[in-house]
């Protein structure tokens, strides 16, 4: 039973944890994008017509990430070159996500593709308990496991991750020294934004493989909510991200093996989580630790150089 | 002058009621349509969406107006405000959260006429409709019984509400009047709509061994996680075989089109009460969706035997005795319930596994 709840709490946090990483490198270029929700169900839905049309799996998941960066580069080009509200710029593009995917997506309703489907990993597959949940897996969760590691490696052992990490906490000391901060923000937002894509594009192709309306229901603001809990390390959005599935998964195999215990507490649980986590950051954040970028919703002018 | 403040607002309530009756022949119907999901939701909202077309081919119905996705609570009230301020004088509420709202509205606009979706209070101008979906469920009750061979059926529902509850009634009882010895797993989703979580609820039945599932959603992801592993479903709402070729079984599905081409004549010509209409297979607003034909023949006539007794009004699926999950006795033996009873029905019958979360 632990294999099984394993196996479920990954596929059921992957959407989210494509969501949280794309987030979090929007974030640590110093930009808030409240637009995730609208930029999951842009992915969904190219994902699913970019299949439909080639029947290439590889297709669809490459036109989520392009129509989430180019729908991200709106955001990006509001809230970076014209310096507009972040907030705001977020929220209208959450909004314009779900209503360009509902019209578009009216011809793709009811219509079928083959998602993908699970690849053994020869050897570790079979091991116990993890074998199945991390070794017997669809294509897009390895490439998920991979973008953890990559995110992390590319923040903390390259030059343009250390830019990308300046501009978010100080981007007039990266201005001085030759980063071009406008470019490396509005390149974060778009190519992070391209990430969330894929994240909604997990759900139409790999969880569920159709198309509905609005079908991310609300994953793209718990991806919001995860940024904070993880602290923006992408180690750490792999962990709240399964936490959340796993969660989930579990009060509904404990409702399945008919366990007597109430489902309301069963379905309290992900917000109690939420908030025992978000009450220990809290206080890791007051011993200093904060991992917050200092210049996170601030726009750049370089005029403004105090 | 207060008195005089009346006299007007008689008046001005007067004047289009006499006005509408003088000219009743040639009046024009404009109709608005509250979907509390996406029409594109292959589900509920969808099956009002096609009757909402299908009215439109009468003649005297203009082209209507529908609002999707709006959320239930007061909140709705302002969106149906807005319909009537567009000059829409029959307004739909395709959900039961609509409730209070379309009642609130229907107040202040009592030239229009409101008909609210699987409620229970009707006005003045305000009536309510549903469909006998038990009776359906109750059928496809008997080819899962018939289907499965693990004895363990998985229902994956949305919230404990009456409604909800008497389909895995009704259904549970098709079940056991062909084998007593299956059980109907119920997993709670705690919402109509989230393709990803009716997934997984619909994978944790099949983890404990469930190789038939029918759901209570408004989604079709149940139906794909049976495919996916070999499983048998099934559907609701409308017929989604196309997302389960060889899972799918046979569904209980909506056909709103004649109840509400008559609603529409009947406020046309005048004769429109405000009344609580229940229609079921005998009316042809529930039916069933054509059977797989994995499903044997003796099976199939066995279902078209029954459906044949339920239209006629000789088969009901809730008469009596009906026990409990404790085995005590809700509906004594030769009891029908009233209609009153099932809408409150608040118990699970024998043969379920699973709580009502109160």
């Amino acid at each position: 039973m632990l294999e099984i709840l394993l196996d479920a709490t990954v596929r059921a946090g992957t959407p989210i944890l494509f969501a949280t990483l794309g987030a979090i490198i929007n974030e640590r270029a110093g930009i808030i994008n409240l637009g995730i929700e609208g930029l999951m169900l842009i992915g969904a839905l190219a994902g699913f017509a970019g299949t439909q049309a080639s029947g290439s799996l590889l297709i669809g998941v490459v036109a989520a990430f392009v129509a989430a960066l180019l729908a991200g580069s709106i955001h990006g080009f509001i809230t970076v070159q014209l310096r507009g509200n972040q907030i705001v710029s977020g929220l209208a593009l959450t909004m314009f996500g779900i209503g360009i995917t509902a019209l578009f997506g009216r011809s793709m309703v009811g219509l079928t593709i083959a998602g993908f489907e699970r690849v053994a990993i020869p050897g570790l597959s079979g091991l116990p308990l993890i074998g199945k949940a991390f070794f017997n897996q669809d294509l897009l969760i390895y490439f998920s496991f991979f973008l953890v590691v990559a995110i992390a490696l590319f923040f903390y052992r390259t030059r343009w991750g250390l830019a990308l990490r300046t501009v978010g906490e100080n981007p007039a000391a990266a201005d001085t020294c030759g980063v071009p901060v406008i470019l490396t923000r509005f390149l974060a937002v778009a190519i992070g934004s391209g990430i969330v894509g894929i994240g909604g594009a997990y759900l139409s192709l790999a969880t569920t493989p159709m198309w509905i309306e609005n079908m991310t229901a609300g994953r793209g603001w718990i991806a919001v909510a995860l940024v904070i809990f993880a602290s923006w390390s992408s180690y750490r959005a792999l962990a709240g991200a399964y936490l959340f599935g796993g969660i989930t998964a579990m009060q509904l195999r404990f409702q399945a093996m008919g366990t007597t215990v109430s489902v309301h507490i069963l379905q309290m649980m992900p917000y109690f989580f939420t908030i025992l986590v978000l009450v220990i950051s809290t206080i890791r954040l007051q011993k200093g630790a904060s991992q917050q970028p200092e210049n996170l919703g601030q726009p750049y002018d370089r005029e403004d150089r105090k | 002058m207060k008195r005089f403040a009346l006299l007007t607002l008689t008046l001005m309530l007067a004047l289009p009621l006499s006005a509408t009756s003088v000219e009743a022949n040639d009046k024009r119907i404009k109709a608005g349509f509250i979907y509390v999901g996406p029409v594109g939701d292959a589900g509920w909202t969808y099956s009002h969406d096609q009757a909402r077309k299908e009215m439109e081919a009468l003649p005297f119905v203009e082209p209507s107006t529908y609002i999707e996705s709006v959320p239930e609570g007061a909140e709705s009230a302002r969106v149906i405000t807005g319909l009537v301020r567009k000059g829409h004088n029959l307004v739909f509420t395709t959900s039961f959260g609509y409730m209070d709202a379309t009642l609130d509205v229907a107040k202040r606009n009592k030239d229009v006429v409101f008909m609210h979706c699987s409620g229970y209070k009707t006005a003045e101008n305000v009536g309510n409709y549903f469909g006998r979906m038990y009776e359906p469920r109750y059928l496809t009750g008997i080819v899962a019984g018939k289907m499965t061979k693990a004895n363990r059926i998985g229902y994956v529902a949305a919230f404990p509400i009456p409604e909800v509850i008497r389909g895995i009634n009704a259904f549970t009882l098709g079940v056991r009047s062909v084998n007593p010895k299956a059980e109907v797993r119920v997993v709670w989703t705690q919402t109509w709509f989230d393709p990803g979580i009716e997934r997984d609820a619909a994978d944790s039945l099949l983890d404990v061994g469930a190789d038939v599932l029918t759901m209570h959603q408004d989604a079709p992801a149940t139906l794909q996680a049976a495919e996916a592993r070999g499983a048998y479903v099934i559907g609701y709402n409308t017929d989604m075989r196309s997302f389960a070729p060889n899972a799918f079984l046979t569904a209980p599905v909506w056909n709103w089109g004649p109840l509400y081409s008559r609603i529409a004549r009947d406020v046309q010509d005048g004769t429109w009460k405000p009344e609580s209409i229940w229609w079921g297979m005998q009316q042809d607003l529930v039916r069933l969706a054509p059977l797989n034909d994995k499903i044997p023949a003796e099976v199939k006539l066995l279902v078209e035997e029954k459906t044949e007794a339920i239209k006629a009004g000789k088969l009901h699926p809730f008469a009596g005795p009906i026990k409990d999950q404790n085995g005590e006795t809700q509906i004594a033996a030769g009891v029908i319930p009233t209609d009153g009873d099932l809408l409150s029905m608040s118990f699970f019958v024998e043969g379920v596994q699973g709580t009502i979360p109160k």
